[in-house]
This record gives C-alpha cells, structure tokens and sequence, in this order.
C-alpha cells in the first residue's frame, strides 16, 4: 500500500468498519510511513473531538406543534383503501368504459320501430293467448307425437 | 419486541396514529441533532424536522418498504437541509450586495484553509468552549461533505446508505468523507495544540 491508497482506507481504519486484510494492510503501511502515521493520529483526534460538538434538542413545543400540523392535514376519504393511487382510478375508470362500450357494440339490438314491434307483439299475443292455454280442451286439437288417437288427460301429465 | 421502522411505517399507512407516534419518539432527537449540526440557526432546525416528519406523513399512502426507513429519512432531511442552506447562502449573497460592509455572507464562504490565516484564534479558544469551535469547524464544511460527516459519525449510518441519502456512490462517499475529515483536521488542529501541516 501506497500513500494515495491510504485516503481510500483511512476512513474505515478510523471508524473500525475495515476489514481485517485492510487494517493490517494500514498499519503495515504507517509502521514504514512517517506521514501517515501522523496523519492517523490527527484523524483519530479529530474523530474524538467530533464527540465534543454540542447537540440541538427538541424544544418542548415540538410534538404539540407537529400534531397540529398533521391535524391541518386532509384526511383519506373512507373509500381511499379502494382507490391507492389516482393513476390506478384513471385507469380502472378507463377499463370500465372500453367494456360497456365493447358491450353495446357486441349486442344485435333492434335499431327500427318497427323491428321492436316485431319482438313486442308475440310477446303480447302470448299473454292474452293465456287463458285459451290453460283451457286444455284446446290442447286436444293438437296432434300427439306418439301418433295416440287422444292426449292423456291434463292431471296425468301433471 | 419492540416493532421496527418499516412495521410502524405499514401502521401509519394503514391509519394507526399510535404507529406515527413511535416513530416521531424514536427518530425527533436524532433528527434534530442532525439539522442542527447542518444549519446555524436552531429554530430553522427546529422547522425543517418539523417538515420532516410531515413530508413522511404525507408520504404514508404510498410508502413502500423498498429502502431502510432510516436512509429514507435522512434523504429527506438532507435534501431540505441543503435547500435551506443553500437558499439561505443566496439571501446573504444579496444582502452582501446591497450592503457591502456586511461580512457575515464573506465569513461563511471562506475557503476551508481559512484556519491558518484566521487572526485571533487564540483568543477565539479562549473565549469559546471547545464545543463550540468544534460546532462551527462543521459548520465551516461544504454543505455535502458536512452531511456525510454527520451521518457517519453521530449517526452510525452504512456507508451505503449514507451513499443513497447523498445520492452519490459509495466510492465518491468515501472520497468526500476523506476529505471532509481532512478539512477538521486543519480546523481543529488548534485543539490539539499543534498547527496542521497541509
């Protein structure tokens, strides 16, 4: 080790976070290195020194200041847990769109009066057809798909 | 067992204020120690911890666990540290020119050698404690290199996170710090009763 190879090992030699291979790589060098030697020794004066310097506390309105800032902070609406980021609503709100856009697409609606009429009225004439349906004398003029001269009365097929 | 930063954090995020509660306990005092070492004035210390906290707040909806909390909060206070620093610097700056006579803004700027062509220093020893020589030997540091010594020294930091807070890599970490401790060495080479050799 070189003295320019040093500045890159002396700091973690000073704060005993070197490695072994590079503490003893240090001390073989300032054994033989007068400078360096020196220069360690004023690092780890300055690095006890350090611990001289005066610390700021926190003054006693500290906590009850930042409670009132954070009090002044808008709150997350109840449904905030379903909404993480406006990016990601953007893109469900996106996503919800192209499918009910999609889904008319996809349906073969009737775009005419008149074709809804067509669906419409075999829909009403079924329903005032219901009376004669349920009178099942009138099923009697069907034919039978066995070929029997008379259908089964009514109860039986119940 | 006590729960660990990142636990308390996913509590914040989930609405526990308790949560909040215990990381302000944990980390006020050294946050404070730290702003205060950064920047001169104490109530701006004061202030800056105080957005501090609020900016981690505000930060809980989306906080994720990707980084050490620790190196997440001194990122946050190194960056407004610096800010402030620098903004004020600024305002000296036009101070200074609207008021030539003033000559705190030139004090400040003095380069690091400054320790060997300073008049009086004796008599600063005598007048002010060692604590206090020590404090504005930091305070004499570039604002990055002041930092870096910070964290490493009173606050234990990795050098890696120290690295990530600073924004820099590791390499260029240790380079500032030999640096910065190179420059309290001159500085406080007063205190050690012998005059630095550069």
């Amino acid at each position: 080790m070189n003295c320019n190879e040093m500045e890159a090992k002396l700091i973690s030699y000073i704060d005993g976070r070197a490695t072994e291979a590079e503490r003893t790589a240090v001390e073989q060098h300032i054994e033989a290195c007068a400078a360096c030697r020196a220069r360690v020794t004023q690092f780890h004066g300055v690095w006890a020194a350090l611990d001289e310097a005066p610390a700021l506390e926190p003054s006693p309105s500290f906590d009850a200041r930042l409670r009132e800032r954070i009090a002044a902070e808008p709150r997350r609406a109840w449904f905030g847990w379903l909404v993480p980021s406006p990016r990601l609503a953007l893109a469900a709100a996106a996503l919800a769109l192209l499918t009910v856009w999609i889904g008319i697409g996809e349906v073969d609606a009737p775009t005419s009066g008149e074709e809804v009429a067509g669906i419409v009225e075999p829909s009403e004439r079924d329903l005032q057809d219901y009376d004669m349906l349920a009178d099942f004398d009138a099923l009697s003029t069907l034919g039978t798909p066995n070929g029997a001269d008379k259908p089964a009365p009514a109860k039986d097929q119940m | 067992m006590a729960r660990t930063d990142v636990q308390l954090m996913l509590g914040v995020k989930a609405g526990d204020d308790a949560s909040f509660e215990l990381l302000l306990a944990r980390y006020r005092t050294p946050l404070i120690h730290f702003l205060g070492r950064m920047v001169k004035d104490p109530a701006m210390a004061e202030d800056l911890a105080q957005e501090v906290f609020l900016r981690v707040y505000r930060a809980r909806v989306g906080y994720k666990p990707s980084a050490k909390f620790t190196t997440w909060l001194f990122r946050i206070a190194t960056n407004l540290a610096l800010n402030a620093v620098r903004d004020e610097r600024h305002r000296q700056r036009d101070v200074s020119i609207e008021q030539p006579g003033d000559g705190r803004a030139a004090e400040d700027d003095q380069p690091l050698e400054v320790a060997d062509a300073r008049p009086g220093i004796v008599e600063a020893l005598v007048e002010r404690d060692r604590a206090v020589f020590i404090q504005r030997a930091i305070l004499r540091l570039p604002e990055k290199q002041r930092a870096a010594v910070l964290m490493h020294k009173y606050h234990e930091m990795d050098y890696d996170q120290i690295a990530e807070a600073l924004d820099c890599s590791e390499s260029a970490l240790k380079s500032l710090l030999f640096r910065a401790y190179e420059a309290l060495r001159m500085e406080l080479a007063p205190l050690a009763g012998e005059r630095a050799k550069p």
